[in-house]
């Protein structure tokens, strides 16, 4: 493989107890780059991880890092290392001693492992910290440690394992700058695992959106958002207006009652499709004004902004606007073209799982069989 | 304060069958009595720390030279099985966890009876050998035996606090350890074993505090050769009635197992802090 | 700690597990073995015979020694539970450097060597010239299981939400009645864990019950130690099976009750 990928995963299968957890995964991460794996819990994002990690080894198919199969190689002999989710400190040693854990087994003279740690804890601003016991640091501060720990390894790549999921909104925030931050000035790969796809739109050069073990879309922020190819990547990556539709012939699609143009063409003569319209691209007008006209029902201050529900028939849009609407009030509702994003049909029982959060598929939080 | 009445009487309790019974212990460690006159007295102390007739101190030394080496070798056998236990899957571990404490309900006079009818002269092991053809096992009544039945009777008091301990090791320190470059070896010694320290040297104390005040073990293996500091106790209590030798070889003891545990204990409130 | 495991770290992890387990269970089951054997003789074997347990029980001093151990720990448990959960209560709501004291106070007779113990209490008596037999017996016995008990309630005490007796009370409950039926019922898996562990306990001691008994008292434990000094007797294998079949019932009993069903157990392997 004479490209830029680092990292490559063919072909890969993974089950616990007869469930498959990962179902033919095939997916190329770049040298350089800051991936995140974003899906609900159960998708398959961390069972994905720790196979590249080498935690766990797939039924079948294959890893390549830079070009070499390592699907068998144990983890210690691999050259990247990982973020847990819980940090995983080791709560006997204090910070100097958790960031030279590494260096101290590849049995580097003293003077070298003082400097590379030393350097490790200015990248994470924790100079002054060595003495310290971890379990006495907060929960920002044991982050920080950890990843000057994995990074003080030099690994080409960084795993991290839902890395901000114990830390409250406002450091989470900080950490997010912070570990791009980061990334840049090592200037190595980032695989980074998340639920949360605020997290992965702020952080991301690219997005693999999961759902129950599939890939469901790989791009950029940008083009997973607004080009999202099915409705479970349109409503896991923020809000999303969806209503079945037809697509009457090329640029033009109805839906709700109403014929619209748009920008898609390509399928065939009044297929069935879904419609995924953002709130954001809803614009508030008057009346008449509006290609939708719909009954305010609710108007909600969500602190940014307001979100307001506007029902049209069977159908309740949700808007997001700056502006304030008076429940009761009819009001119209502008749509442009390019905000009509159409795909093909989706099996919905697949799409959904009722509630992500309690969905079984035990092994993907656990610890490994 | 609520619940004064409880707490008081409850108090009253703990002094006198708690406290009461130490303090009695020194008194009559540090006292003569003379017929109906009772003075003060440092000879029973005296009388154990003689270099010149150091039998005594002899004795101790040996009891906690008996008992180390039963402590050390219920740590090495113990802590490869509690290991072997805790890596297994919790199913099996349970059932087999409790198969190991099932010889620990039995009578402890029982269990150690037990190695009496093995041990003997005429005994199983030595029928055995000779049926194969082999030189007899010559260790009734001798300290080996003592040091065998303190291992039998104590190891599960080693390998239960380590089992206990690993099975609830967070497996993302140990992958940590892996992702670190740690060859497994590496993260045994590295990880697992300072991980679980406090385990070990709670499992120390509760196969080193048994073992060296033992009276059973030693004589009922071994016989009047391997007398240990608690059979002398026992023999002023029971056979020559000196409750002032007794109870000063009584506190000799008591200070050295609560220095023990201060500093097992201190050290493990240093690490649990986990 | 689930790690991979190569095939040779298996094979030496199950030979050297079935050597400890071999180590401890070989004596018994030599015991067990000779019970039935016809001939007092341990090096041969002179047929199956259940004689040993016939003459055990017709052992008057073994059956009355069995009678003393079980109305002993029945008895010392039951009061040691008694008093042991009041002193919980009562240390629960303590606070300050005297808690510590009157805790550490309570945990000595657990820290403390069984002949310590043995001594000091066998002291008590003889200083305030008690008289030694079966209530000096007691009454040691509900002295070293008040610990247990403490042991065993104090966490359920600490898990129990504060606010619960006042949520009881706020929705009308008289505070006896709270106490009774919120407090006692939170209470009551560590006040019944408590007593089970002072039953096993005073059935286990042989040291303590040896300094403290008088003439003519004896538990099972002091009347075993007093057949061995006398050498090795068969009537000791006999009882030894019957107490490792008790144990083995209880336990199984036990893990039935709280859940672990019987298949379970068999599958494995």
């Amino acid at each position: 493989m004479a490209n830029n990928n680092i990292i490559e995963l063919v072909n890969v299968t993974k089950s616990f107890d007869g469930d498959i957890v990962l179902d033919h995964i095939n997916l190329k991460i770049k040298d350089g780059e800051f991936i995140t794996l974003l899906g609900p819990s159960g998708c398959g994002k961390t069972t994905t991880l720790r196979i590249i990690g080498g935690f766990l080894y797939p039924d079948s198919g294959s890893v390549f890092f830079d070009g070499k199969n390592i699907t068998n190689v144990p983890p210690y002999k691999r050259h990247l290392n990982t973020v847990f989710q819980k940090y995983a400190l080791f709560p006997f040693l204090n910070v100097y001693e958790n960031v030279a854990f590494g260096l101290r087994i590849k049995k580097l003279p003293e003077a070298k492992i003082r400097a590379k740690v030393l350097e490790m804890l200015e990248l994470v601003n924790l100079v002054g910290f060595e003495k310290r016991g971890v379990t006495a640091l907060s929960g920002g501060q044991q982050q920080r440690v950890a990843i000057a720990r994995a990074l003080a390894n030099e690994p080409d790549v960084l795993l991290l394992d839902e890395p901000l999921g114990a830390l409250d909104l406002k450091l989470r925030k900080a950490m997010q700058i912070e570990l791009k931050r980061i990334q840049q000035q090592a200037d190595i790969t980032f695989i980074y695992v998340t639920h949360d796809q605020e997290e992965a739109l702020t952080m991301s050069d690219t997005i693999v959106v999961m759902n129950k073990g599939h890939i469901q879309q790989i791009g950029s922020p940008e083009s997973v958002y607004n080009e999202p190819v099915n409705a479970f990547v349109a409503d896991f990556i923020g809000e999303s207006n969806q209503l079945d539709g037809i697509m009457l012939e090329d640029y033009r699609v109805e839906f709700n009652g109403r014929v619209y143009q748009c920008v898609d063409k390509g399928f065939a003569k009044r297929e069935p499709i879904e419609v995924v319209i953002r709130p954001e691209d809803l614009k508030l007008c008057r009346p008449e004004e509006g290609n939708i006209v719909g009954v305010v029902k609710s108007c909600v201050f969500m602190g940014a902004n307001f979100s307001i529900e506007v029902e049209q028939g069977d159908y309740t849009w949700t808007a997001h606007s700056i502006h304030y609407a008076q429940p009761g009030d009819t009001i119209g509702l502008y749509l442009e073209p390019d905000a009509i994003h159409i795909m093909k049909e989706f099996d919905n029982d697949d799409a959904y799982p009722d509630d992500p959060e309690e969905e079984l598929l035990p092994p993907e939080e656990e610890e490994e069989k | 304060m609520k619940y004064k009445g409880i707490t008081y009487s409850y108090v009253v309790y703990a002094f006198t069958f708690f406290l009461a019974p130490l303090l009695l212990i020194l008194f009559y460690s540090l006292t003569a009595s003379d017929g109906g006159s009772v003075s003060f007295t440092l000879e029973n102390f005296t009388r154990f720390f003689d270099f010149s007739n150091p039998q005594y101190m002899k004795v101790l030394g040996n009891s906690f030279r008996i008992a180390g080496i039963a402590t050390l070798l219920c740590l090495l056998l113990g802590y490869p099985m509690a290991y072997i236990l805790a890596s297994l899957k919790p199913r099996l571990r349970a059932f087999l966890s409790l198969l190991f404490i099932l010889p620990m309900w039995m009578n402890f006079l029982l269990r150690t009876y037990a190695w009496m009818s093995l041990l003997e002269t005429n005994g199983i092991i030595n029928t055995l050998l000779s049926k194969l053809g082999l030189p007899a096992l010559q260790i009734m009544y001798t300290e080996k035996a003592v040091i065998l039945g303190m291992v039998y009777n104590f190891l599960p008091f080693m390998i239960l606090p380590i089992y206990n301990t690993l099975i609830k090791l967070d497996p993302s320190l140990l992958n940590a350890s892996d992702d670190l470059g740690a060859s497994p070896w590496q993260t045994f010694t590295r990880v697992t074993l300072p991980l679980s320290k406090p385990a070990i040297l709670s499992g120390i104390n509760m196969v080193f505090m048994p073992s060296v005040t033992t009276f059973v073990i030693s004589r009922l293996l071994g016989g009047s050769s391997t007398a240990l500091i608690g059979d002398i106790i026992e023999k002023q209590f029971k056979l020559v009635d000196d409750k002032g030798f007794g109870s000063a070889m009584s506190v000799i003891i008591m200070i050295f197992v609560f220095g023990l545990v201060a500093l097992t204990r201190e050290k493990d409130s240093e690490e649990v802090s986990l | 700690m689930n790690r991979r495991k190569s095939r040779l770290m298996r094979v030496t992890s199950g030979v050297y597990a079935a050597f400890i387990f071999l180590f401890l269970y070989a004596p018994i089951a030599v015991l067990i073995a000779l019970s039935f054997n016809e001939s007092k003789l341990r090096s041969s074997w002179g047929g199956f015979s259940l004689k040993w347990y016939a003459s055990l029980l017709q052992n008057d001093r073994i059956i009355s020694a069995l009678g003393t151990t079980l109305l002993l720990a029945l008895l010392s448990a039951a009061i040691a539970t008694v008093i042991g959960t009041a002193a919980a209560i009562g240390l629960h709501n303590l606070r300050g450097p005297f808690r510590s004291v009157l805790l550490n106070l309570t945990y000595i007779p657990m820290l403390n060597p069984d002949i310590v113990t043995g001594v000091a209490l066998l002291l008590l008596f003889t200083f305030v010239g008690y008289s030694m037999g079966f209530s000096s017996l007691l009454l040691s016995h509900i002295a070293f299981n008040i610990p247990y008990v403490v042991m065993s309630v104090l966490p359920k005490l600490k898990q129990m939400n504060p606010n619960l007796l006042d949520a009881a009370m706020d929705l009308g409950m008289k505070p006896a009645t709270a106490i009774t039926k919120v407090v006692v019922p939170e209470v009551m898996p560590g006040v019944v864990t408590g007593f089970l562990l002072a039953i096993t306990m005073s059935i286990d001691d042989f040291v303590i019950s040896f300094f403290t008994t008088g003439p003519g008292v004896s538990t099972l434990s002091i009347e075993i130690y007093s057949m061995t000094r006398r050498g090795v007797n068969p009537e000791i294998n006999a009882l030894s099976t019957i107490m490792f079949v008790v144990v083995l019932a209880l336990l199984i009993a036990v893990n039935l009750r709280s859940g672990q069903k019987g298949g379970e157990m068999i599958n494995i392997g």
